[in-house]
């Protein structure tokens, strides 16, 4: 067994030193005109194609042995993180922990540490609203950054014209974008899957495009600038107690998120939404109005990326359509699929390593967007379900003492 | 019959682009009846069940049903399947339709949903009224499990119940959405002969107990022998007989569809 894994890995990496060797071995010296033949590099392919290889079989026949070992028990294998997450004796003390971690971080570490948390704090928002949709109800979409925008641009706009507040509009930027949500959702109340998610990408592409090309009403790709940060009852803040502010401001939604959506998801609504997520054809036939509840969660869902959208706007001061692309969208979904679709506590982390990550990855310079793309290949093939993976509190029924 | 029938379906037919998968066909379910539809794979049975439930909008014809509660009579062509089982007729499927990865209380708590009434704001808000419903909920679908026989499973997820469980879980579900009349289309599928006779004893305690008319396809004729008090035969599309279990066995027509299987019991 073992030396046959080894052969294949062997074989690899010939396969690998014969591919690379143009490149890796072969230069030629355009100065000189002579052809300098590196064959030390060949050998290090050779090698570390080998290595990598056989580390890469032996950990998936791990997997494998891991599945196989359920399958044959019958008892679904319980995650570390999931044990942890039921443990009173250590959520406790975690949240406390955490609590206290929040509360004092503005304080002592500098401005640009407390702006990246902000960042997270937006995600967070954003993640567990497009948990909504993708994880809890199953529809993929691609367009999210869509509704973001809406609730950013709900903001510069109105405030532009009409002078609006930054609380009026968190209100009115939040119901835009619940409306947007509504208007993409009806053309697609039929579709399904891979076609919903190409038809979502479309909208969430129009939608930015429009910003991009209509001048007159969105300035265009120049954007919009000088966009007020939150005011505080006409209190004078400079830069750094407006940072502090819209942190805690930030702390303050998320825990509102946290709470309403951890409410939806247990709820007759949250069931529909999962019951619609296993069979659309099931769970109309047992008098589920299909329409309204995928509606529903698309308002609602897209009801947090407007939330987030006005406070994008409003502590960055400016914004432009390049903030919202495709690439926006697909980093929202990272965020629900990395932390663990369904997971409320999951999509949290998730927040919190996609944007952190990539930040603290800095010292790799360009680099870490490969290194970030490896991390991302190496947890969708050894933990699909996320790194906390889903712990959907069931109804239990408990026979209760007539 | 003289009694006003409860489902009354005249005339039925259903167009796949130029296949005719139903053929005007009549069928007619009264109060507190037990009627099969029967017909050879491929007679268009499940097809009928499809045109009734609201998931295929029928090519002609008149689906009457008249629900017992208040005697008023309505079309429901091409209504959507909610509002079907909004209007007292549930259904279960031959390829069984669970919400395998909820459990089997969920499953029964999602029949009741459309007799339920919280919002959005009773979600989050979860005040006295939607706590109430939701506790009364889970009873209701609890009562309804251990009338079905599958209390001890309550907890499981779905897809871990033996097969006959399953189907048994599809009926109490279908049950969860109260209806007049319950539609099982080949209930008996893959149970063997312990868990058919179980089934047999179920669905006459549904009828009996709790007034609930059912129309059922099944293909074991022993079941539908035993069961039945009508039984329609249905073969390429077209109703070839209908009758009592006894005038169905000595049908000419009924014994040459079946040429070369049994219909004795
Ligand atoms: N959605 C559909 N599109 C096209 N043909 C269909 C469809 N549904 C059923 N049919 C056809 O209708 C006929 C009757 O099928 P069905 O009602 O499933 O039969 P039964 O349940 O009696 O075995 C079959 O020929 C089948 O191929
Ligand atoms: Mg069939």
């Amino acid at each position: 067994m073992l030396v046959n894994e080894l052969k294949k890995s062997f074989l690899i990496s010939l396969w690998f030193m014969f591919l690379t060797f143009p490149i890796m071995v072969i230069r030629v010296n355009t100065v000189e005109n002579i052809i300098q033949w590196r064959w030390a590099n060949l050998f290090f392919v050779g090698i570390g194609s080998f290595v990598l290889s056989a580390l890469w079989r032996y950990l998936i026949r791990r997997k494998e042995q891991g599945i196989k070992k359920t399958e044959v028990d019958g008892v679904a294998r319980v995650t570390l993180s999931q044990r942890l997450l039921r443990e009173r004796r250590f959520t406790i003390p975690a949240l406390i922990v955490i609590a206290i971690v929040a509360l004092a971080f503005p304080f002592v570490f500098s401005l640009y540490q407390t702006n990246i948390m902000i960042t997270a704090l937006i995600y967070v928002l954003l993640g567990l609203g497009l948990n909504i949709v993708v994880g809890v109800a199953g529809l993929l979409d691609l367009g999210y950054a869509a509704f973001y925008l809406v609730g950013a641009y709900s903001y510069a706009l109105l405030n532009y014209h009409f002078g609006f507040g930054f609380w009026t509009v968190l209100g009115l930027g939040a119901g835009m974008a619940a409306l947007f949500g509504i208007i993409l959702g009806f053309p697609v109340l039929r579709l399904r899957g891979d076609y919903l998610a190409i038809v979502t990408l479309g909208f969430g592409e129009i939608i930015r495009l429009i910003m991009e090309n209509w001048n007159e009403f969105s300035f265009g790709p120049s954007g919009i600038a000088n966009i007020p940060r939150p005011g505080f009852f006409g209190v004078e803040m400079n830069f750094e107690q407006v940072t502090v502010y819209v942190y805690f401001l930030m702390i303050a939604l998320s825990l509102f998120t946290i709470f309403v959506v951890n409410r939806l998801q247990n709820s007759r609504i949250g069931r529909a939404w999962i019951a619609l997520r296993e069979d659309e054809v099931a769970c109309q036939a047992m008098g589920i109005d299909k329409r309204k509840t995928k509606l529903m969660a698309f308002a609602l869902g897209a009801t947090w990326a407007g939330f987030a959208g006005v406070v994008f706007a409003a502590k960055t001061t400016f914004i432009n359509p390049a903030s919202f692309t495709l690439w926006e969208s697909i980093n929202i979904l990272c965020v629900v699929v990395l932390g663990g679709m369904g997971s409320i506590v999951g999509v949290i982390v998730g927040a919190f390593i996609l944007i952190l990550l990539p930040e603290y990855l800095r010292f790799l310079s360009e680099y870490r967007i490969l290194a970030f793309g490896t991390v991302l290949v190496l947890m969708m093939v050894f933990r699909p379900g996320g790194i906390v993976e889903t712990v959907r509190r069931t109804y239990q029924y408990e026979e209760a003492d007539h | 019959m003289d009694m006003e029938p409860i489902l009354d379906v005249k005339q039925l037919t259903m167009d796949f682009g130029g296949l005719r998968a139903l053929d005007s066909v009549d069928l007619d379910v009264s109060q507190g009846e037990i009627v099969a539809l029967i017909g050879p794979n491929g007679a268009g049975k499940t097809t009928f069940f499809n045109c009734i439930t609201g998931i295929y909008d029928p090519t002609g014809g008149d689906i009457m049903i008249t629900a017992p509660k208040n005697g008023r009579t309505q079309r429901i062509n091409g209504i959507k399947p909610n509002l079907v089982t909004e209007k007292g007729l549930a259904r279960t499927f031959q390829n069984i339709r669970l919400f395998q990865n909820m459990t089997v209380l969920e499953n029964v708590m999602i029949g009741c949903h459309c007799r339920m009434k919280a919002g959005i704001l009773g979600a989050v808000l979860r005040g006295i009224s939607t706590r109430r419903e939701e506790e009364a909920v889970i009873q209701k679908s609890y009562s309804i499990l251990k009338k079905i026989g599958l209390e001890k499973y309550v907890n499981e997820f779905a897809k871990n119940l033996p097969y006959g469980a399953q189907r048994r879980l599809e009926i109490a579900r279908a049950m969860a959405t109260e209806p007049f009349m319950l539609l099982l289309d080949e209930p008996a599928a893959g149970m063997n002969p312990q868990e058919t006779r179980e089934l047999d004893e179920l669905i006459v305690k549904i009828c009996e107990t709790e007034g609930i008319s059912i129309l059922l396809i099944e293909h074991d004729m022993k079941l539908v022998m035993s069961l039945s008090d009508r039984i329609f035969v249905m073969d390429y599309g077209k109703k070839i007989a209908q009758g009592t279990p006894a005038e169905i066995r000595k049908n000419p027509a009924v014994i040459k569809a079946y040429l070369g299987e049994e219909i004795d019991a």
